[in-house]
């Protein structure tokens, strides 16, 4: 039972704010991702949470404990860290088993929990290696390991697959994953790659500058980002934005105009059109376009096309035929446009 | 010639430049000093051993103060190196770990104290010893030693903690560490070549020390003094026996410890 609150986390380093009032509450159980740019805030959150930074205003709960004001050690957390820290200076089988050792377990059932852990991640033929012995994916593993074993209903994860190449990272996403699905804990894991956080989390918290922007699930963030940042950090390609005014009850921008569903404001009132790439179909007598680069991707094709002078860009089919300078016509699928405040960038209620 | 043989040519070559420049003094010490008394002023010297033999050793252990000040000297640089360490660690562990007000200044201070001559320090030194009691100890000059080498030791060990990653100490605290702990288990193992290799160079730095040891004691001398103050009157023999024991230390340390330096983390 440990669901983490964290309530109005305030975190100053000298002049910068790098966390101005945080509020996160998580589920019991739950995987959350907190998503953002670099410099965000992020890794500050997660050591805010595991002890390792003190907030200065603001406070942290785990479970039913206030543990503001505690050690890393009595938070009852266990944390992967993006360098791994694995210790150079012990063995696979003594990494897995330090925390174990801390807290004075007794032997036979260190031996017998380091042995599920390596079962667990694949290291039993690895034990007694030392980490400088192996691959960065295996090192990877021994840092999940080593948290894994300690039976903490806390796991905070900082980029744990930062460091890995494509492939295995893939293939890591997945293990990890799995595992969770395994074990249940409550998760907090940091990245700065929206694809990792789509695929693994069950709610997203994505930051910017120290704060909190919107947190959801991946499809509900995806669908209706509460601001303009939002939908231009997730996804790819990034939400299209294209920018302009009510005009006589519909939407003119520069070199296009689109009819209104329903009212977004007073005559003038400057807005922006957010619609995905694959929410787009060309042809069909639509706004007026040209193409600028046609980039096949395999299972689709990405058109980049310029409205006015703002760059969209398109999903289409992987035959689709169009060339650069052709004249082409965009239509927008309504249902899934949304309006955001051209000043703010905050989503208007759909 | 390909450049990577080229490469490897300069490197050998500069290598054996420098092992050649640094060894004849120290082979010619050593034949000297394994010569027969009487045959030490032969010239030119002959390149190997012409009539091995122990005379000369055995007449300088045997010289009257030898002994002890060997042993004043070996006691001088391990309180050193106790002190050193002591004092020295936790300062170059705070230079590594902390971005406290006035770090950069803390650390060109430490660097000035090497400019101060210990020539201008002595007498006042050599006062204030004499007014603690201190003056003729060993203790004294063991204290003047670690304020030698102590700068030397901070910075040494702090680049060695800042080699040491932060993170392990805080992956340990999360694993049921105190920030002591932490240190304790992670930090200062993996510091332990640099440590180690500061507390020769700091044994080293002390052994070799003449101008403190010379001032500050009179009766109780450490071998350099003890050698420098019969230096004027002591045979040759005597001077290149007492060369090669005090350079011995030190070469028999360093090679020791190489591979204990170079092996411990394996292939890091
Ligand atoms: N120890 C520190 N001292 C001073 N400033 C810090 C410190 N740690 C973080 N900051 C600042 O706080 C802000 C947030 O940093 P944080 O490391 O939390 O970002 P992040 O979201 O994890 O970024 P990244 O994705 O690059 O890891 C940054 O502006 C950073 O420069
Ligand atoms: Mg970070």
């Amino acid at each position: 039972m440990a669901a983490i609150g964290i309530d109005k986390a305030t975190k100053i380093f000298g002049r910068t704010a790098a966390l101005k009032g945080v509020s996160l509450d998580i589920r019991d159980g739950e995987f959350m991702v907190l998503l953002g740019p670099s410099g965000c805030g992020k890794t500050t959150l997660l050591r805010c949470v595991a002890g390792l930074e003190q907030v200065d205003a603001g406070r942290v709960r785990i479970g039913d404990r206030d543990v503001t004001d505690l050690a890393p050690r009595d938070r009852n957390i266990a944390m992967v860290f993006q360098s791994y820290a694995v210790f150079p200076h012990m063995t696979v089988a003594g990494n897995i088993g330090f925390g174990l050792r801390m807290r004075r377990v007794p032997r036979p059932d260190i031996q017998q929990r380091v042995r599920q852990g390596a079962e667990l991640l694949g290291l039993v033929s690895f034990l007694d290696r030392y980490p400088a012995q192996l691959s960065g994916g295996q090192r990877q593993r021994v840092a999940v390991a080593r948290a894994l074993v300690m039976d903490a209903p806390v796991l905070l994860m900082d980029e744990p697959l930062s460091n890995l190449d494509a492939l295995l990272r893939l293939q890591a996403r997945a293990d990890l994953k799995r595992l969770h699905k395994e074990v249940k804990r409550t998760t907090i894991y940091v990245t700065h790659d929206q694809v990792e956080a789509m695929s693994m989390g069950d709610r997203i918290a994505v930051m910017r500058d120290g704060a909190i922007e919107q947190i959801g699930a991946p499809m509900e963030i995806y669908d209706n980002p509460a601001s303009q940042f939002v939908g231009g950090f997730i996804g790819s390609p990034p939400m299209n934005f294209l920018r302009g005014a009510v005009r006589d009850g519909g939407f003119a921008g520069d070199g296009f105009s689109v009819p209104l569903s329903r009212p977004r404001g007073e005559q003038g009132r400057e807005l922006l059109l957010g619609v995905r790439a694959e929410h787009i179909v060309i042809g069909g007598g639509g706004i007026p376009a040209k193409v600028l680069v046609v980039e096949p991707l395999g299972s689709h094709a990405l058109v980049t096309a310029v409205v006015g002078k703002t760059a969209v860009k398109v999903q289409a089919p992987v035959d689709v035929a169009v060339k650069p300078d052709q004249a082409i016509s965009l239509r927008f699928d309504e249902s899934r446009v949304r309006w955001m405040d051209a000043g703010s960038g905050t989503a208007l209620p759909n | 010639m390909s450049p990577r043989v080229l490469d490897r040519a300069l490197i050998y070559g500069s290598a054996i430049l420098l092992a050649v420049w640094v060894l004849i003094p120290f082979y010619i010490i050593a034949v000297s000093a394994f010569t027969p008394q009487a045959r030490i002023f032969d010239f030119p010297k002959p390149l190997l051993p012409t009539a091995f033999s122990t005379d000369t050793m055995q007449f300088f252990v045997e010289a009257r103060g030898v002994v002890p000040s060997v042993i004043n000297s070996l006691l001088v640089a391990l309180a050193t190196i106790a002190f050193g360490l002591t004092l020295g660690t936790p300062a170059g562990y705070a230079l590594a770990r902390f971005h406290f007000r006035g770090r950069e200044a803390f650390q060109v201070i430490v660097l000035a104290t090497k400019m101060f001559p210990i020539a201008i320090l002595s007498i006042p030194l050599a006062v204030t010893f004499l007014q603690l009691g201190l003056y003729d100890n060993l203790l004294a000059v063991a204290l003047v030693h670690t304020a030698m080498a102590l700068p030397f030791i901070i910075l040494v060990t702090g680049g060695v903690f800042v080699a040491v990653s932060h993170e392990l100490e805080e992956a340990a605290q999360t694993l049921g560490c105190t920030r002591w702990g932490a240190f304790l288990r992670v930090a200062l193992p993996l510091a332990l070549p640099g440590l180690a290799a500061a507390a020769i160079f700091t044994f080293v730095i002390s052994w070799n020390e003449v101008f403190a040891a010379t001032i500050l004691t009179l009766r109780t001398r450490t071998l350099p003094a003890l050698v420098l103050a019969g230096l004027g009157t002591s045979p040759l023999g005597f001077k290149f026996a007492g060369g090669l024991f005090m350079a011995m230390p030190a070469i028999v340390f360093i090679f020791l410890i190489r591979r204990y330096l170079m092996n411990l983390w394996g292939s890091r």
